[in-house]
């Protein structure tokens, strides 16, 4: 099998970076200058004593692209850390999304969307006469069922954090150094 | 560390200092003023005024490739960084250490657009190994500390230094290099002893071994290049080279199949592609050497070391991966070997060696010189003059252009020590060879300095030729003028259907004449009685040379493998035509 005709794999990979300016831009530049996929992308400051920034992003490539986006990132010079959570065993992997529906006067539309929410353990953030505004967290997969239910009901606006991971188990990103 | 406080501008040259530096090459601007007055006011650091700013760090890079030291660089801000653009690039794809001080308009101006303002960390981000913006004075020491440490640890590059002109002001404390650590950049450089074990086995095995080196191996330093010859020694393997390669081990000993790839021996592309162990020591599998990915050494169990992970199964998916040092690695294989007491295979090895010299019989580099006094030059035959009577000089550097007279250079020039071969392999950069040889002749001001160069490619850099009569810089240009984009006139002959669009140079400046209005000596041969000696001439004269070389203005460089065409698929001369080879697929890729 040539490496081309490997199959498409998915991949959650953490990366700790020094939270200095320029690093998200420098990993976003290998992204799009090396033609890689970005499917989803968070990053935030996780220590602040230390300054660094925990970046997460979900990529998808034949298993020799997801090797070559690894060895890219552990290159970059502000890289502490870049930890496989697909290839490392199980990994909880969250996402939160902010949901409008717009129901109108629609009693049905109303009550039906509660419904929902309340099976998909969503809470009410903002309530008009006319609208809900519904925060659901979970996986990928389930936010897009929430949303996929919500869009016969009014669904008028969506914010998604993308995905934030995490392996299982008692060992941490930021004791490994 | 609390002493008298200094400005920006003398922190960064006191840190340079202190980081050996001897030499920069820069070109001032309103942004960096205060650091040329601080250059104005001390002696240690020797400042080199070139013409453009791609210029100067194609001369930090001669600098450094000819030394095995960081090159330095000092640039204005806006057109003076974008300029050194180029420079920068090349230095990335050939893995060269280079610092680059650029400055930047004030802290309290960036992002309005200001005179000569240009967002250089971004501009440079995808061209360098990394980049720093300097906004706090007492984070200049550190900052240039770590930049030098980033530009020559690891897989060697450029290195990035944007200075606001208020920090070059501005006062701060100084911190030595002792001082400064750096945090997140350790690159791996000793190999795990299981991995170098587990190669050495397959490749005291082998049947039909084959050692492809590379870059990797010059920028690992001398010890590294002698652990080559005594590895290829010790095991009677054949080794060939890639372009940047060229002379880790030397050209002349028998083992040596000549330079592997697109314009590489017949001998050294038919090895690879029959081999059954390949030995990849600090080259990168780069596509004018591989050729057709699919069919590249399909036989062959692969070993790779590398010292930049990334590097390892990007093209090639290789068996044994070895991260590491190329020097240290070879130490550490040269020890296994030994202590495990491995005999190489000799009847298969004599068997595999007679397979190499029937491709070597082939001859592949011949070409046919009519020696009649005013027949025309071939270019071969001058750059092969040109490598014969200079060998009696011992200490010659080469860099070249880009295009056919590179890789005539890199055929008939025999190199037999590393950082002696100064050339554009990775970004192709047409213009690099002048300002590179003032480079190398800065370093190295007793020796004989070449640019092996093309009418063509000459002219990007032409400007550089005051920069060489300022400093009394003897450079020889060695002209091949064939009055063609050769290279590209060769690819629209043989892919193109002979149509032969904006290749032709026209409006050529008369070298001679060109030479002697800066003050140099100019010299044009026209036939072939004439080379040896335009050449001596060359040779005897103290100062710079232009060499006007007029050469066969058809000729075409062999052997040659077509893009997206397997090693085997070489086209060996002129006559050796045949059929179309080149697929569409192939035409694509350049």
């Amino acid at each position: 099998m040539t490496p081309q005709d490997q199959p498409i794999e998915r991949h959650t990979i953490s990366v700790l970076v020094d939270n200095e300016p320029g690093v998200l831009a420098r990993v976003i530049g290998l992204f799009s200058g090396r033609g890689y996929n970005i499917e989803s992308l968070t990053v935030a400051e996780v220590d602040i004593e230390r300054r660094r920034s925990r970046i997460t992003l979900v990529t998808s490539g034949t298993r020799m692209i997801v090797e070559q986006i690894k060895a890219q990132l552990a290159r970059l010079v502000p890289i502490h850390k870049v930890s496989d959570l697909t290839d490392q065993g199980p990994a909880v992997e969250r996402e939160l999304a902010l949901v409008k529906v717009t129901t109108d006067s629609n009693r049905d539309n109303r009550i039906e969307s509660l419904r929902i929410a309340d099976i998909f353990r969503a809470r009410v953030v903002d309530s008009t006469v006319n609208s809900f505004t519904f925060e659901v967290t979970g996986s990928s997969g389930k936010l897009d069922a929430f949303i996929g239910l919500m869009r016969p009901l009014g669904l008028s606006d969506i914010a998604r954090t993308g995905v934030a991971a995490m392996a299982r188990g008692h060992k941490g990103l930021l004791q490994l150094d | 560390m609390s002493e008298r406080k200094l400005t920006g501008a003398q922190l960064l040259l006191r840190a340079l200092r202190d980081q050996g530096v001897d030499v920069i090459f820069g070109y001032p601007g309103g942004a960096v003023l205060p650091i040329y007055d601080a250059i104005f006011g001390q002696n240690a650091i020797r400042h080199i005024l070139v013409r453009h700013e791609q210029a100067a760090v194609h001369a930090a890079e001669g600098y450094a490739r000819s030394t095995g030291r960081v090159g330095v660089v000092l640039v204005t801000s806006g057109p003076g960084s974008t300029n050194a653009v180029t420079g920068l690039t090349d230095a990335l794809m050939d893995s060269i250490p280079v610092v680059c001080i650029t400055g930047q308009v004030p802290t309290h101006l960036i992002g309005n657009d200001a005179f000569q303002e240009c967002d250089t960390t971004g501009i440079t981000r995808p061209c360098t190994k990394h980049n720093y913006l300097v906004k706090d004075v007492n984070a200049v020491a550190r900052t240039v500390h770590e930049a030098f440490y980033v530009a020559r640890s690891g897989r060697p590059g450029p290195v990035v230094i944007d200075m606001p002109k208020d920090v070059q002001f501005a006062e701060g404390d100084y911190v030595s290099p002792e001082d400064v650590v750096h945090r997140t950049y350790k690159p791996q450089t000793h190999p795990h002893k299981d991995a170098v074990a587990a190669a050495v086995e397959v490749i005291a095995h082998a049947k039909k071994p084959i050692f492809y080196t590379g870059g990797g191996v010059i920028n690992a330093g001398p010890g590294a290049c002698r652990l080559l010859r005594e590895l290829v020694r010790l095991s009677g393997y054949p080794c060939t080279s890639t372009l940047m390669g060229l002379g880790a081990f030397p050209a002349g000993d028998p083992h040596f199949l000549g330079m592997v790839g697109m314009h590489g021996t017949y001998e050294s592309n038919l090895a690879m592609y029959n081999c059954d162990v390949m030995v990849n020591i600090g080259a990168r599998f780069d596509d004018r050497v591989t050729g057709k990915l699919s069919e590249f050494s399909p036989n062959s169990v692969k070993v790779h070391v590398d010292i930049d992970p990334s590097s390892i199964n990007k093209n090639v998916r290789v068996d044994h991966a070895i991260i590491g040092d190329a020097g240290i690695t070879m130490a550490e294989m040269l020890e296994a070997w030994k202590m495990r007491g491995y005999q190489p295979d000799r009847e298969a090895l004599a068997a595999w060696w007679a397979e190499i010299n029937a491709w070597r019989a082939r001859d592949c580099l011949r070409f046919h010189q009519d020696m009649a006094p005013d027949a025309v030059i071939k270019p071969q035959y001058a750059i092969k003059r040109l490598a014969e009577l200079t060998a009696e000089h011992k200490d010659v550097y080469i860099t070249t252009e880009v295009g056919q007279h590179q890789m005539w250079a890199a055929q008939f020039i025999p190199f037999s020590e590393p950082h002696r071969w100064m050339t554009s392999g990775g970004l192709g950069t047409m213009g690099y060879g002048l300002p590179a040889a003032m480079g190398v002749q800065i370093a190295h001001p007793d020796a004989l300095v070449i640019d092996v160069a093309g009418e063509s490619s000459i002219m990007m850099n032409i400007q550089e030729l005051s920069t060489i009569a300022q400093y009394r810089l003897p450079v020889k240009v060695f002209i091949t003028n064939n009055q063609w984009m050769g290279m590209v006139r060769q690819w629209q002959e043989l892919l193109h259907g002979e149509r032969y669009s904006e290749s032709y140079m026209e409006s050529l400046p008369d070298f001679v004449k060109l030479a002697e209005s800066f003050g140099a000596t100019g010299l044009r041969a026209t036939k072939v009685s004439e080379v040896d000696d335009t050449i001596r001439e060359m040779m005897s004269i103290e100062g710079p040379v232009i060499v006007d070389m007029h050469v066969d203005r058809k000729e075409n460089c062999f052997p040659m493998i077509p893009g997206g065409a397997a090693h085997y698929d070489m086209i060996l001369g002129p006559d050796d035509r045949g059929e179309q080879r080149t697929s569409e697929e192939g035409m694509v890729l350049v």
